[in-house]
C-alpha cells in the first residue's frame, strides 16, 4: 500500500515529467493560455498516457519479450500512442467541438509528445508489475495535468497584468515555468526512486 | 542462423502487421460510433452573429457566413454589424488570430418609410429578411422599429425611394458606462486582442 | 486564530456579527445639528417621468392643465413602477425633456409645473385611521398609488416589498437608520425630530407583512437620534418586540445585505432578496412617508435633503418639494458660483457627479453636495499599475477580489468577470477608496456590467431576428412548394381533357402559361385555384 502511494507521489511531484524531467514542454506552453483549454488538454493527455503506458507494458511482456523483438519497441509504442490519439480526437470532436477547435493542432501533436513515449519507455525499463506500471503511468499523467493547470492559472493572471513590453507573452511564460521548476525541486529527495 | 534470423524477421513482420490490423479495426469501429452529423461549429459561430441577414459579409445571410467560417473558407473579420466584438469572439472560437475589420461599422440604423410617398408596391416587404415591414398591396407600408435590424436591404427595391435609414435613438435605459478616462484603461484594448487569438 | 474565535463567539451569540471589510472615511457630518428647515416653493417645479427603479411613467395631464398638490400627473406603465404626483398646485406649462441626475448627462421627459402660490392639496385620498383593521392588500395599493419608493437612495417601488408571500413569510422588519455615507444627515434629523411618525410607519409595515418583530438600526455617531427613537418607542403600544440596535460606525453598514448580516447573522444568498430569508428592510424616511400616505392620505411630494459639502457656506437639512431645481437650493445656502466646485447628487461614495446645478430634486435625492475641487486631488486621477497590496480585497464587504475583477473588465473578459461574481458587487466604492494606485475600480465594474447587459440584450434581439428570418425562409419555401404542387395538379388535369372541363380550368390557365417559365411575377395579385 505504501509502495503504491510512494510511486504515485514520485510520479506526480518528485519526478514530475514536465518540471523535473522536462518532457512534454510543447503542449505545456502551447495550451496553457486558458484554464479551460488546459483542463481539456490534461484530460486528453491523461487518457492517452495511462492507456499507452499500460498497453505498452502488455505488449512488452506478451509480444516483444517472448518473440525476442525488443528492438521493435519504439515502433510498437508509437503505433499504440498514435491509435489512442486518433481515438481521443474522435471522442473530443464528438463531445465538445468547441474544445476540439480550441486545442487545434495540439491534439494530434500528443502523438509526438515526448512525455507520453517517455512514460511508456521508462515504464518498461524499470521492469515493474502490471499494477505498478499502470500506477506509474497514471501518476505521470496526473503530474502533467497538475502542472499544466497550475501554469494556465498563472498565465491567465499574468495576461491581464501590466507586464513590460519586452517580457509580454512567451518570455515571461518561460521565466514562470523556470520558477515553477525551481519550486518543484523542493520535492527532490522526498521519495527515493 | 539464417533460418533463425528469417523466423525472427517473420515474427517481427507478423506481429507488427497483426497489431496494426487490430488498431485499424478498432479505429474503424470507433469512427462509426463517434460519427458526427454536419458541423456543430456552424451553429456555434451562427450564435455569435447579430442575425442582421444584411449580406455585407459577402454571403447571403448569417448562416452561410457561419458555414464558410467553420469550413475555414472565409476570414473572421467580414461581419460589419457585429463589429470588433463579434470578430474577436469568432476568432476566439475558431482558435485563429484576430484580423483587422475591413470597414468600420456605422452607428445602428433603423429603416423608416415616408408613408406619404409610399405607393404600396410591397417590394420592400418582400426584400426584408426578417419580415419587419408590414403592409399590403396598395396600402401604406411601415417598418416595425423593434424588429428592424438595419440591414438596408429594403432601400434599393423601393421604386420611389421613400425609405430613409435613420440613426437609432439612444435610450437612457440602455446607456452603458464607458471605460474610465485614464491612460491605463486603454491598455486593456491590446490585451483584448491577445486574448481572442489564444487557443 | 482570532478570526476563528470570533466566528465561534458570534455563532454562540456572545458577540455581535460584523460584516467583513468596510472602511472608515471621515464622516464630515457638518449638518448633524441643523434642524430640518422648510424651503419656499420654487416658481417652477420640474418632475421627471421616472424617479424610481422600473418603467418610465406616462403623463396624464397636458399643457395648460391646472393641478393640485398630490394629484397624480403621470401613471405607471408596468408592474415595476410607481406614479408621479404634482408637488404643489399650479399650471402645467411644459412637458419636455430635461436634464436629470444621471451619469450619462442625458435627459428624461419631465412635466413642468408653474406654482400658483396657493399650494392647495388634492383631498381625494381618504386618511385610513383604522389601518390596524384594514386589509393589507388595500394598504399595499395605497402605497403604490402614493408613489412611494425607497428613500434611502435605491428608490425601489415600496409596495412590491410590502406583501405577504406564503412561501417566504417575513419574521423581522428592519428599519434602516444607519446613514453611513459621509455628509448625509437627513435620516439622522428625521429620527431626532419625527421619531413618532417613523415608528407609526414601522407599525403599519409590520401589520402589512404580518409580523410583530422588528429592529431599528442606528449608527453610534447618532446618539441623539437613538435616544429620540428609544423615547418614542417606549411610549408606543403594541411594539414590544421592537428593539433599537446601535451599531459601530463603518461604511457601508447601511447597505441592506450587510445590515441584515450584522443584525441577524444570516446572509442573503447571491441573486436572492432579503424576503427569501424572512427579512424586510425599509429606510426610516420611507417608513415615515408610508405613514403619511396611509394615515394622512398624502402622496409622496416632498423629502428631506441634506445640502452640504466643504465648499458650501451654510450646510443644512431641508424639507424640499420634489422637482425643486438644485440651483435654487444652493443659492439659498449661499453658493452661486460653481467654478472649481464639484456638485454631487447623493453621497460622496455612491452619488452621481453633476456637471451643472440645473437638475431637479427627485425621490432619490438624499443629499446634494458642493465639494471643492482641491478636495479631489489631481494626483488621484492618474491610474497607476496594481501593486497587489490586497487592500481592496480586505475592504470589500462582499468578499470579492476587486483588482482581479477590474483586470477582467478592462480586458473585456466578461465571462470571467461574471464567474468571479461581478454582479454581486454593490458598487459601494470602498475598494476605490483604499486603492493606493488610484485605480478607479468601481468604474471598471460599472463598465463591465454595462457591457454584459448590452451583450445580453443584443443576444436576445439576434435570437428573435434569427427566428423571424428562419420563419420567413420556411414560409417562402412552403409557398413555392404549394405553387409547384398547384402547377403540377393543374397540368395533370389540364392535359388529357380538351373541352368538357376547359371552362372549369380557365382561371388557372393564364397562371400555367405565365409560370411555365418559372418566373415569379410579384406584382400580380395572388390567384386562387
Amino acid at each position: 500500500m505504501t509502495e503504491f502511494a510512494l510511486i504515485l507521489l514520485s510520479a506526480v511531484l518528485v519526478n514530475n515529467y514536465v518540471l523535473t524531467k522536462f518532457l512534454g514542454i510543447c503542449p505545456f506552453l502551447g495550451t496553457s493560455s486558458k484554464v479551460e483549454t488546459a483542463i481539456g488538454m490534461s484530460f486528453a493527455v491523461m487518457f492517452v498516457m495511462t492507456l499507452a503506458s499500460t498497453a505498452s507494458w502488455l505488449v512488452q511482456q506478451y509480444v516483444l519479450i517472448p518473440l525476442d523483438l525488443q528492438y521493435l519497441q519504439t515502433i510498437f509504442f508509437i503505433l499504440i500512442i498514435a491509435s489512442l490519439v486518433q481515438l481521443i480526437e474522435m471522442m473530443i470532436h464528438k463531445t465538445s467541438p468547441v474544445l476540439y477547435q480550441a486545442l487545434g493542432i495540439f491534439l494530434p501533436l500528443i502523438t509526438t509528445n515526448c512525455a507520453v513515449l517517455g512514460v511508456a519507455i521508462l515504464n518498461v525499463q524499470q521492469e515493474q508489475t502490471f499494477l505498478t506500471s499502470a500506477l506509474y503511468g497514471g501518476g505521470a499523467a496526473i503530474g502533467f495535468a497538475l502542472v499544466l493547470i497550475l501554469f494556465a492559472g498563472i498565465r491567465e493572471r499574468i495576461d491581464v497584468s501590466p507586464v513590460p513590453a519586452a517580457f509580454k507573452g512567451s518570455p515571461l511564460a518561460l521565466i514562470t515555468a523556470g520558477m515553477m521548476s525551481l519550486a518543484f525541486m523542493g520535492f527532490s529527495g522526498l521519495v527515493k526512486v | 542462423m539464417m533460418m533463425e534470423s528469417m523466423s525472427g524477421l517473420l515474427y517481427a513482420l507478423a506481429s507488427l502487421g497483426a497489431f496494426a490490423l487490430c488498431a485499424g479495426i478498432v479505429l474503424a469501429i470507433a469512427q462509426k460510433i463517434f460519427h458526427i452529423e454536419g458541423d456543430p461549429m456552424i451553429d456555434n459561430i451562427d450564435a455569435l452573429l447579430p442575425q442582421t441577414q444584411c449580406g455585407q459579409c459577402g454571403f447571403p445571410g448569417c448562416k452561410p457566413y457561419a458555414t464558410a467560417v467553420a469550413g475555414s473558407e472565409a476570414e473572421v473579420n467580414h461581419c460589419v454589424p457585429g463589429g470588433e466584438r463579434t470578430m474577436l469572439q469568432i476568432a476566439n472560437l475558431m482558435g485563429v488570430e484576430p484580423k483587422e475589420l475591413d470597414e468600420e461599422a456605422s452607428a445602428p440604423m433603423l429603416a423608416f418609410v415616408r408613408e406619404d410617398e409610399c405607393i404600396g408596391c410591397t417590394l420592400c416587404i418582400k426584400a426584408c429578411p426578417v419580415d419587419a415591414i408590414i403592409g399590403a398591396p396598395k396600402q401604406y407600408h411601415t417598418v416595425i422599429a423593434d424588429h428592424c435590424t438595419g440591414c438596408t436591404l429594403c432601400v434599393e427595391p423601393c421604386p420611389v425611394d421613400c425609405i430613409d435609414m435613420l440613426v437609432k435613438p439612444e435610450l437612457i435605459e440602455h446607456w452603458a458606462w464607458p471605460l474610465p478616462d485614464t491612460k491605463r484603461s486603454q491598455l486593456g484594448h491590446e490585451r483584448r486582442e491577445q486574448h481572442a487569438g489564444h487557443a | 486564530m482570532p478570526a476563528m474565535l470570533r466566528t465561534l463567539a458570534q455563532k454562540m451569540g456572545l458577540m455581535a456579527h460584523s460584516f467583513r471589510g468596510g472602511i472608515h472615511p471621515d464622516m464630515h457630518k457638518l449638518s448633524a445639528m441643523n434642524p430640518i428647515e422648510n424651503v419656499a416653493i420654487s416658481p417652477v417645479l420640474i418632475l421627471p417621468m421616472k424617479q424610481h427603479i422600473g418603467s418610465v411613467c406616462s403623463p396624464l395631464v397636458k399643457v395648460g392643465d391646472h393641478v393640485l398638490r398630490g394629484q397624480k400627473i403621470a401613471k405607471s406603465e408596468g408592474y415595476l413602477s410607481v406614479p408621479v404626483h404634482a408637488s404643489t398646485s399650479g399650471r402645467v406649462v411644459k412637458i419636455e425633456e430635461h436634464a436629470i441626475a444621471h451619469p450619462s448627462g442625458m435627459g428624461m421627459p419631465s412635466i413642468f409645473i408653474e406654482a400658483d402660490g396657493d399650494d392647495r392639496a388634492d383631498e381625494s385620498l381618504e386618511p385610513i385611521i383604522d389601518w390596524q383593521n384594514t386589509d393589507p392588500t388595500l394598504l399595499r395599493e395605497r402605497a403604490r398609488m402614493c408613489g412611494l419608493a425607497g428613500l434611502g437612495g435605491a428608490v425601489f417601488p415600496t409596495f412590491i416589498k410590502l406583501v405577504q408571500d406564503k412561501r417566504f413569510p417575513i419574521e423581522t422588519v428592519i428599519l434602516n437608520g444607519i446613514e453611513c455615507e459621509p455628509y448625509l444627515t437627513n435620516d439622522h434629523r428625521l429620527m431626532v425630530e419625527q421619531a413618532s411618525e417613523i415608528l407609526d410607519g414601522m407599525a403599519i409595515i409590520m401589520h402589512m407583512v404580518g409580523t410583530s418583530s422588528g429592529i431599528i438600526a442606528i449608527e453610534d455617531n447618532k446618539a441623539d437620534a437613538a435616544q429620540a427613537m428609544q423615547e418614542a418607542l417606549n411610549s408606543k403600544d403594541g411594539m414590544d418586540d421592537v428593539r433599537i440596535e446601535v451599531l459601530p460606525t463603518r461604511y457601508p453598514q447601511g447597505s441592506e445585505k450587510q445590515l441584515i448580516y450584522t443584525l441577524t447573522g444570516r446572509e442573503v444568498p447571491a441573486g436572492k432578496l432579503p424576503m427569501h430569508i424572512g427579512v424586510l428592510c425599509q429606510n426610516v424616511g420611507t417608513s415615515k412617508a408610508l405613514r403619511d400616505a396611509v394615515m394622512l392620505g398624502q402622496p409622496l411630494t416632498e423629502r428631506i435633503v441634506t445640502i452640504s459639502g466643504d465648499a458650501l457656506p451654510q450646510p443644512a437639512n431641508l424639507r424640499v418639494r420634489l422637482g425643486t431645481p438644485i440651483r435654487s437650493l444652493f443659492a439659498r445656502q449661499g453658493l452661486e458660483d460653481f467654478n472649481h466646485i464639484q456638485i454631487v447628487h447623493g453621497g460622496p461614495m455612491m452619488g452621481e457627479r453633476l456637471s451643472h446645478p440645473d437638475i431637479p430634486v427627485i425621490k432619490s435625492t438624499s443629499g446634494i453636495l458642493a465639494l471643492s475641487k482641491q478636495a479631489i486631488d489631481a494626483a488621484h486621477t492618474v491610474e497607476n499599475p496594481c501593486i497587489r497590496c490586497g487592500h481592496c480585497s480586505e475592504a470589500c464587504p462582499v468578499s470579492l477580489v476587486p483588482n482581479l475583477l477590474a483586470d477582467f473588465c478592462r480586458s473585456d473578459q466578461l465571462e470571467k468577470a461574471e464567474d468571479y461574481q461581478l454582479f454581486d458587487c454593490i458598487e459601494c466604492g470602498a475598494c476605490s477608496y483604499v486603492c493606493p494606485s488610484n485605480i478607479p475600480l468601481v468604474h471598471y465594474f460599472r463598465y463591465g456590467k454595462g457591457q454584459i447587459a448590452l451583450a445580453r440584450r443584443e443576444q436576445v434581439f439576434a435570437e428573435a431576428s434569427r427566428q423571424r428570418s428562419e420563419g420567413r425562409d420556411a414560409r417562402i419555401e412552403r409557398e413555392l412548394a404549394e405553387k409547384a404542387a398547384r402547377r403540377s395538379r393543374v397540368r395533370k388535369t389540364h392535359a388529357p381533357k380538351p373541352v368538357a372541363d376547359a371552362s372549369a380550368n380557365k382561371p388557372a390557365t393564364p397562371d400555367v402559361t405565365a409560370s411555365d417559365n418559372a418566373v415569379e411575377n410579384t406584382a400580380k395579385p395572388e390567384e386562387k385555384s
